[in-house]
């Protein structure tokens, strides 16, 4: 079996190890965020949210996921 | 009594039944504050956006509590510090599904949490022409608040006293000057601490206010939420009354003629 090579992203501040390459949708889909109820940042910058199967993940990525809390 | 119904709170030309807008910060749990913004019966409340818990994904989720398609998801840059953070915040705000009607908030100091007033206007501007329509947090200035204006403010709404206190309205000269100036939408956005602070709010001639830390940490909340429903609709419907002219001297309500 061919070897996955594994790279570091930062997620909400938090180094995480995944698959090189990745597609942002899945992702998202194993950390089983709720798509419809969050927005993504991918290096600062706001992600369509129709396109994450497009965008593949790299060394060193920072991506942003947030959503509504409680506040005054 | 049927002039009231049709008196309905615009903001940005979307109809509002009730003046009341709440926050859903500090309450014990989500349960707790759903069913004090029901008893409110707010139509408007404030979120903030915050980072998503990666690690544990059972956590409740505001929006399983809170139908965004009930009441009116009014997101908040609360704990932003300069526009940039500000700027960002919102765009992903709108990004979470549409919402372009936000509060903008931009604080200059942690301690008293007054508004940094600077940023906020340059805030505005960006974000109106960004297609936002803004409602935003600002001291009790008339200057500030025409200036907010000119930048394209939809809605001003200006501090009783800084966040949380509960001190009620400090400068009602103020708050007054400022709604003689403006026809925008007036929301007291901050610093009530009781139902009565409300009504003084409305009879001052503000279209609504924001209530969050006075229901949420009140000993009851519930309560206080059903008081400040009430005291928003005494408070308007008696700024719409056309109050008597104070008087120096006493003037008695029973008629003199026939006294035995």
């Amino acid at each position: 079996m061919k070897k996955v090579k594994k790279i570091k992203i930062k997620i909400n501040g938090r180094f995480i190890k995944t698959e090189d390459n990745i597609k942002l949708s899945a992702l998202l889909k194993n950390l089983k965020i709720p798509i419809k109820k969050v927005a993504i940042e991918l290096n600062q910058e706001i992600i369509d949210k129709t396109i994450l199967d497009k965008i593949n993940l790299k060394k060193n990525d920072k991506i942003e996921i947030v959503h509504f809390i409680g506040g005054g | 009594m049927a002039k009231l119904k049709s008196d309905k709170l615009i903001i940005a030309k979307k109809k509002f039944n009730s003046r009341l807008i709440v926050g859903t910060g500090k309450y014990k749990s989500m349960s707790e504050c759903a069913k004090a913004i029901e008893l409110s019966g707010a139509d408007i409340v404030t979120v903030a956006v915050r980072r998503v818990n990666i690690s544990n994904n059972k956590k409740p989720l505001l929006m399983d509590y809170i139908d965004p398609k009930k009441i009116t998801y009014l997101p908040n840059t609360a704990g932003c510090f300069n526009s940039d953070e500000a700027l960002r915040t919102l765009r992903l705000a709108r990004e979470i599904g549409g919402w372009k009607l936000v509060k903008l908030e931009v604080l200059g100091d942690k301690k008293n949490l007054f508004p940094e007033m600077i940023e906020t206007i340059k805030s505005t501007e960006i974000l109106t022409k960004e297609g936002f329509k803004v409602m935003v947090y600002c001291n009790d200035d008339p200057l500030m608040a025409k200036r907010l204006e000119n930048v394209g403010a939809c809605a001003i709404m200006p501090l009783a006293a800084p966040i949380g206190s509960g001190l009620g309205i400090q400068n009602k000269v103020n708050i007054k000057i400022i709604r003689k100036q403006t026809k925008l939408p007036l929301i007291i956005d901050a610093g009530l601490g009781q139902a009565s602070d409300a009504t003084i709010a409305m009879e001052l001639g503000c279209d609504g206010v924001l209530v969050n830390t006075a229901i949420a940490k009140a000993k009851k909340p519930f309560n206080m939420a059903l008081a400040f429903k009430n005291a928003v609709i005494a408070g308007r419907q008696s700024f719409l009354s056309g109050r008597i002219t104070p008087n120096l001297m006493g003037s008695a309500s029973s008629p003199s003629k026939g006294i035995i």
